[in-house]
């Protein structure tokens, strides 16, 4: 039987999900994922951890529980995955905390993620997962060679316009694959979410919102669908280097949304308690004020956040942008 | 020129002396208060961490006072205290405030960058002097950090209550005073006799260590004054971070030897936490290890709401907690926090400590 590997659907699954995926399966691993975040997983969270911990931590709690029928859980220590830059401290801690807090679950995989030197040491977590896994280290070479190659094309996809879980939909098509969306959609207002993409993208935590901005006549664009280069660039603007590489995309990439004349509007996602987020979103807030023009909304997301007040405030929002559309300016 | 800088605990002395010693001109804010906590938080965002309102109301007071320079600490994350001073210097540019900012931190790209804000700051003093200020400051750190440990030794055994906290504060005086360094030797000599002529006597106490985030275990107005509240109840308190410990691991890369060094406490959070969080929350773990294991009788965590390190310790802390079999009380403070709050649980935690300790007399 092939030995079964639990990833979680939560933190940066988004981001590189295609990747663990690809090089555990090249391996001749099997990769199990948890379901979509629900209600039950956030609570079964909320009891295993800390109070204090913050929404999307608690989610992730929950989704590794979802995950006891695994032979093992890969749960690597995120410490870096930019050169400089770090995530945020509780991605540092979030294995520690997992070990210390939930019971009889399946061997834990915690491998450092660490590329605040140097870009090329990622080579060097993949080769510690495989040595962790008993693989034989050519294997593992090539499986991690085409574990960045699945990495590029999913960034590759988010670029061209997808969301995540599409883009992972569609890891496995040929390059060409997947005209974008329909002409109507193209022609759609176009407003900018910007948030920790762990935030935006489960449906859950975000109750929805991008579905819903959708469903209200919009098109949604997010900071991930812009590349690396213009997100720097921008972020370049700050009176100092961010060093948290999510903060730093989603001030990047709000900072050029703003200049953009083509974005009717902005929804800021914070979770409450969030650290960079208290940080960058004050920032991005200055900045939107500073220099005006256009519709801001800054949603704080926490446990106990009721759906109607979402949706009131995102009306509210949608009416503002659809007022100006309206009259012209 | 009229520098200032945020407060945190008796620091200012240290700051105060190291810029003065260099002829700048220094506008020490107004002693943290609630109305530097109201000032701060109306201003802040939501829900950043605790000592960024309060240093955002110090430098508003200060500007009161005439201050038009800011000279802070900066780093390189991830904990958020990184971005303080940018944040702060946004906010207040908002707010109409003038202020030239010199964030001393490592530099993004050369040393000079660093060196040329010393300049900045110092004007015509030359390295040596600079260098002689330096040592002033941290001499006048280590004097006061003396003063803080044989008051917190001493407030649980005093004869007359409060006797202790009057002494602590001619003897710092005593300190503040000083301008040259035979001076100031004179004076931490004569600090440590006032401290010594408090009455006491011998009692039995229990043992409590204060672990956790810097800046509430240095500020008294952040930590609603802890260490006196415990000692008042007869308590002998120590802490895991005194600020010239903080220096010398920090600054000087530990330069100086024989003082306690975070990198013991790194090394004890082994096996509960094994890569460092950012802030102190390593040091957090390992120092509530290492207090375990010299028999102390209870540990207190203090951390400000929403600090990220601290968090994950705190998710940590309680398997130390069962292992080591020792109480651990975590105590968050933010702008909300109320005295009454805050005295129910000392009291419940020392009863606590001192029915486990008397449980173990009968045993024994």
């Amino acid at each position: 039987m092939t030995i079964k590997i639990g990833i979680p659907r939560a933190l940066l699954f988004y981001q590189y999900f295609p990747m663990w995926k690809t090089f555990f399966e090249k391996l001749g691993l099997q990769v199990v994922v948890s379901g979509h975040t629900t209600k039950g997983i956030l609570e079964k969270g909320a009891r295993l951890c800390v109070d204090e911990a913050c929404l999307p931590v608690k989610v992730a709690f929950g989704h590794v529980a979802e995950l006891k029928e695994a032979d093992s859980i890969f749960l690597p220590r995120l410490v870096s995955v930019s050169p400089g830059e770090y995530i945020c401290p509780k991605f540092l801690g979030f294995p520690d905390m997992v070990k210390q807090c939930a019971q009889d679950l399946p061997p834990l995989i915690m491998t450092n993620f660490n590329q605040y030197r140097r870009e090329g040491d990622l080579y060097a977590a993949f080769s510690e997962t495989g040595r962790v896994l008993g693989s034989n280290p050519a294997k593992v070479y090539f499986a991690y060679r085409e574990a960045l190659r699945a990495h590029k094309r999913h960034t590759s996809l988010l670029q061209r316009g997808y969301m995540p879980e599409d883009a992972v939909k569609l890891a496995g098509e040929p390059p060409e694959k997947g005209s974008l969306e329909q002409e109507d959609v193209r022609s759609r207002p176009v407003v900018a979410v910007i948030g920790h993409p762990y935030n935006i993208y489960d449906g859950f935590i975000s109750m929805n919102l991008i579905k819903r901005l959708e469903k209200a006549g919009f098109r949604v664009v997010t900071q991930d669908h812009l590349s690396e280069e213009t997100l720097r660039h921008h972020a370049g603007r700050l009176p100092k280097k961010l060093f948290w590489t999510l903060g730093r995309n989603m001030t990047g990439g709000a900072l050029h949304y703003l200049s953009d004349p083509g974005i009717k509007g902005l929804v800021h996602v914070a979770s409450f308690a969030c650290g960079p987020d208290s940080m960058t979103g004050e920032l991005i807030e200055r900045f939107v004020r500073r220099m005006g023009g256009k519709p801001f909304l800054n949603l704080t997301l926490d446990e106990h956040t009721g759906e109607a007040g979402v949706v009131t405030r995102l009306e509210a929002f949608t009416d503002m942008i659809n007022l100006r559309l309206a009259s012209g300016s | 020129m009229k520098v200032t800088f945020p407060h945190m605990g008796h620091m200012w002395i240290c700051l105060q002396a190291m810029l003065e010693y260099l002829g700048v001109e220094v506008v020490v804010p107004p002693p943290s208060s609630k109305r530097t906590l109201s000032l701060g938080s109306k201003h802040s965002p939501e829900f950043a961490c605790m000592p960024l309102k309060l240093n955002l109301g110090n430098f508003m007071e200060a500007a009161e006072r005439g201050a038009d320079t800011i000279v802070m600490a900066g780093g390189c994350g991830p904990c958020r205290f990184g971005y303080y001073a940018q944040v702060e210097h946004e906010i207040l540019k908002d707010l109409g405030y003038n202020y030239h900012l010199v964030v001393m931190e490592p530099p993004e790209k050369h040393i000079g960058e660093l060196l040329a804000k010393i300049r900045y700051i110092t004007g015509k003093s030359s390295w040596l002097e600079v260098i002689r200020g330096i040592r002033f400051g941290y001499r006048k750190a280590l004097a006061v950090d003396e003063l803080e440990r044989l008051a917190m030794v001493r407030r649980p055994r005093e004869i007359k209550m409060g006797s202790t906290d009057g002494a602590l504060q001619q003897a710092l005086a005593e300190v503040v005073r000083a301008t040259d360094f035979r001076e100031l030797e004179k004076a931490s000599a004569g600090g440590i006799e006032i401290m010594r002529e408090v009455r006491t006597e011998e009692r039995p106490v229990l043992r409590v260590a204060l672990v956790g985030e810097i800046y509430t275990l240095l500020e008294p107005f952040a930590n609603q004054d802890i260490e006196r509240r415990l000692g008042s109840m007869g308590i002998e308190v120590d802490r895991s971070i005194y600020l010239s410990e903080w220096v010398n691991d920090h600054l000087f890369m530990g330069f100086i030897r024989g003082l306690r060094s975070s990198k013991e406490y790194c090394r004890s959070a082994s096996p509960y936490l094994n890569h460092f969080v950012g802030g102190h929350g390593q040091e957090t773990v390992g120092s509530a290890v290492f207090y375990a294991r010299s028999g102390y009788n209870g540990i207190i965590q203090l951390l400000p709401f929403t600090c990220m390190p601290e968090i994950v310790a705190q998710s940590i802390l309680p398997g130390v907690s069962n292992d080591l079999d020792i109480p651990i009380m975590t105590l968050i403070v933010d702008e909300q926090s109320g005295e009454a709050g805050m005295t129910t649980r000392l009291e419940a935690f020392n009863d606590l400590l001192y029915r486990k300790s008397s449980a173990k007399e009968v045993l024994a």
